[in-house]
C-alpha cells in the first residue's frame, strides 16, 4: 500500500477550494451591498409615491408617479405638518457650514503646522501640545460651556457660531505636520539661496505640495462638516439658519404615522445626496484622506 | 523628529499660530475649563443663588440610579455597535480582499455609508422599522412579533445598535481591507505550502497581523459609540421608551439643555472628558508603538 499523496489530487483540491471560497466571497459580499442599500432603496422608492400609499402602510418597492411633485414640494416647502422649513433653505445652510469648517480648518492647519515644523521659537512645543490636547475634548462633551460662550460673543443663530468652534482641530494640523517633516531640507536650503523669505516659501513651494493633502483631507471634513447634528441643534432656533439633517429629524418628530412620509423620503434623499456623492465620485481622495488623518 | 534646516523669525510664527490658538483658547480650553469649575458649582432650587460644594456633585451623579443606568445603557451599546461593526466589516473585508470580479463595484457599494450623517441613519432604519410604515417592521407584526420600538425599550436598542453599527461598519471595512492589502503575499504562499487551510491560515497569520488595525479601530468604534451616535439616538427614541436608549452623552445633553441642571451635566461632562482622555491616551501609546513615522 503506498501512501505518498497524489499532486493532482493536491491541486484539484486547492483549486475546488479556491472556487469555493469565490462564490463565498461573491454571495457574502452580495448580501452585505443589499444590506446596505435596502434602506435607500425603500427610501428612494417612497420618495415617488403619495403620502396616503405609505400611510397605509403598503411599503412600495417599485418606483411611483409622483416623484417630481415630492421633491419639488421638499425644496420649496418643507414636509413638516405643524412647522415647515423648505429644503432648499436648509440644504444652502448645511453647504455654507460645510464649506466654511473645510475652509476654515484648512486654512488655519496648515498655518499652523508651518509654524510648528519650519520654524524655531521659544513656546513651540507648548503650542503644539495645546492644538494637540483639542484631540481630547469633542464638542460633545463641553456642549454647556461652549454655548455659553457662543451666547456671550451674540454668535448665537450665526454661521459664525456654527462654523467657529468646529475649525480647531488637532488632526488635521497633525497630518500637515507629518506630512511637512518628510520635505527634503534641501528645498528649504534652495529657497533660502534664492532669496525667498518664509511666507514665499510657503506660498510658491509649499502650497504646491501639499495639494494632494489639501484635497483629501477636504473630502473628509466637508462629510464631517455636512454631518454635523449636535452643534447646530443648539446654536440654531432661527428656522431660516436650521441646517438639513437637523431640519429632518424634527420633520419626523415622534414618528407619527400621519406624518407626510413621501416629503420627509424626499428630504431623506435629498440631506444625504452631497456627502454620498462625494465619497462615491472623489473615492480615491477620500480613502487617501481617511487613512492618514486617523492615525 | 526635527528639521535640520529652519527659518528664523519669531513674530512670524506666532502670528501664523494665532488663529489656531485663538480658536482653541476660545472654543475648547476655555469651555474645559468652565465645565470643571461648573461641575464644582450647585445651585438652589430656585436658581437664585450658587455655591461651591467642591466634588458633590461627582459624588451625586455617581450615586443617582439614572446615571448608572445610563452608564449600563452606553456600556451595552458600545460593545455591541463595536462588535458588530467590527465584525462584520472585517468579515466583508476578507471577502473583498480576494481575488474575483467585480471588487471595485463591492468596495463603493460598500464604503458609501460613511457619507451619511449619523441621525440620517438613523431615519433610513427607520422607515424599514416602524411599526406601521416599515418594510421589516410590518413584516414582524404579521408574524406575530411584537415590534413597536416606541413601547418596547429592548427593541428599541436594538434598533439604535444596528442603525449606529450599519454606517461604522463602512469605516471599519476601509481599515480592515487597507490592513490585508499591506499583508505581503509571500507570507500567506508559505502558509499555504505548509499546507495551512484557508481558515486556519486566517486565525494563526492574517489575524495576529491585523491586530494593530483591530486595537486601533476598537478604540475608534467605542468613541464614535460613545459620542457621534448622540444623533442617532434623538433621531429614533429621544433616550426612551423610559430611560431604556439614554447613554451618557444623552444624559448629558437632557440635563443640561432640558432640565438645566448646569452642575450634575458639567460633573458628567468632566467624567465623559476622562473618559475620552484615557482612550486617547491608550490609543496613542498602542499606536506609536506600532507605527514608525
Amino acid at each position: 500500500m503506498r501512501a505518498v499523496v497524489d499532486p493532482d489530487v493536491l491541486a484539484r483540491q486547492a483549486e475546488r477550494r479556491q472556487v469555493l471560497g469565490r462564490w463565498l466571497a461573491h454571495g457574502a459580499l452580495g448580501l452585505g451591498v443589499l444590506v446596505f442599500a435596502l434602506p435607500i432603496w425603500i427610501t428612494l422608492m417612497g420618495s415617488t409615491h403619495d403620502a396616503a400609499t405609505i400611510g397605509r402602510g403598503d411599503v412600495p418597492l417599485l418606483p411611483g408617479g409622483h416623484a417630481l411633485e415630492n421633491y419639488a414640494t421638499a425644496l420649496g416647502q418643507g414636509g413638516g405638518r405643524s412647522m415647515s422649513t423648505p429644503v432648499g433653505g436648509m440644504l444652502l445652510n448645511s453647504a455654507i457650514m460645510a464649506l466654511l469648517i473645510v475652509s476654515g480648518k484648512i486654512a488655519i492647519s496648515l498655518l499652523s503646522a508651518y509654524a510648528v515644523v519650519f520654524f524655531r521659537f521659544p513656546g513651540r512645543m507648548l503650542a503644539f501640545w495645546t492644538i494637540f490636547l483639542t484631540l481630547m475634548l469633542p464638542v460633545e462633551v463641553r456642549i454647556i460651556p461652549t454655548y455659553q460662550v457662543i451666547v456671550d460673543l451674540n454668535l448665537f443663530n450665526s454661521f459664525a457660531g456654527l462654523s467657529l468652534p468646529l475649525i480647531a482641530s488637532a488632526t488635521a494640523t497633525l497630518l500637515f505636520r507629518q506630512f511637512f517633516l518628510t520635505i527634503p531640507d534641501e528645498y528649504v536650503e534652495a529657497a533660502k539661496m534664492d532669496g525667498a523669505g518664509p511666507l514665499r516659501f510657503f506660498r510658491d513651494i509649499l502650497l504646491p505640495l501639499s495639494v494632494t493633502n489639501i484635497a483629501a483631507l477636504g473630502v473628509i471634513l466637508f462629510i464631517y462638516g455636512w454631518n454635523q447634528y449636535l452643534w447646530p441643534l443648539l446654536i440654531v432656533n432661527d428656522r431660516s439658519m436650521e441646517t438639513i439633517v437637523v431640519g429632518l429629524t424634527k420633520m419626523i418628530g415622534n414618528g407619527d404615522a400621519q406624518n407626510e412620509w413621501n416629503t420627509i423620503m424626499a428630504t431623506a434623499v435629498l440631506a444625504m445626496m452631497p456627502p454620498v456623492l462625494v465619497v462615491v465620485l472623489l473615492q480615491r481622495w477620500f480613502i487617501k484622506g481617511l487613512t492618514e488623518t486617523e492615525k | 523628529m526635527d528639521r535640520k534646516v529652519y527659518f528664523k523669525g519669531r513674530a512670524l510664527p506666532f502670528l501664523l499660530l494665532l488663529p489656531q490658538l485663538a480658536v482653541t483658547a476660545v472654543f475648547f480650553l476655555w469651555p474645559a475649563a468652565q465645565a470643571v469649575w461648573q461641575s464644582t458649582l450647585q445651585q438652589d432650587a430656585f436658581g437664585l443663588s450658587t455655591s461651591f460644594v467642591g466634588l458633590e456633585n461627582f459624588a451625586e451623579v455617581v450615586a443617582d440610579p439614572n446615571w448608572r443606568g445610563a452608564a449600563w445603557n452606553t456600556a451595552v451599546f458600545a460593545t455591541s455597535v463595536a462588535v458588530l461593526a467590527l465584525g462584520v466589516a472585517l468579515f466583508l473585508a476578507v471577502q473583498a480582499d480576494k481575488a474575483i470580479r467585480g471588487q471595485r463595484f463591492y468596495r463603493t457599494m460598500l464604503i458609501w455609508p460613511y457619507a451619511v450623517a449619523p441621525a440620517i441613519a438613523a431615519v433610513l432604519w427607520l422607515f424599514l422599522f416602524h411599526p406601521n410604515i416599515g418594510l421589516i417592521g410590518r413584516a414582524l407584526n404579521a408574524a406575530g412579533v411584537m415590534w413597536n420600538y416606541q413601547l418596547n425599550g429592548n427593541q428599541a436598542m436594538l434598533l439604535v445598535v444596528i442603525a449606529s453599527a450599519w454606517k461604522e461598519v463602512s469605516y471599519n471595512f476601509i481599515f480592515f481591507l487597507a490592513g490585508l492589502q499591506s499583508i505581503p503575499k509571500s507570507v500567506l504562499e508559505a502558509a499555504a505550502i505548509d499546507g495551512a487551510r484557508p481558515l486556519r491560515r486566517f486565525w494563526t497569520v492574517v489575524f495576529p497581523l491585523l491586530s494593530p488595525t483591530s486595537f486601533f479601530l476598537l478604540v475608534v468604534n467605542l468613541v464614535y459609540a460613545f459620542f457621534d451616535t448622540f444623533g442617532v439616538i434623538h433621531a429614533l427614541t429621544k433616550g426612551g421608551p423610559g430611560k431604556a436608549t439614554e447613554t451618557l452623552i444623552y444624559k448629558v445633553y437632557v440635563d443640561g439643555v432640558d432640565n438645566l441642571n448646569l452642575g450634575s451635566s458639567a460633573a458628567q461632562s468632566v467624567i465623559l472628558m476622562l473618559l475620552v482622555i484615557i482612550l486617547t491616551v491608550i490609543q496613542f501609546r498602542f499606536v506609536e508603538r506600532q507605527v514608525h513615522y
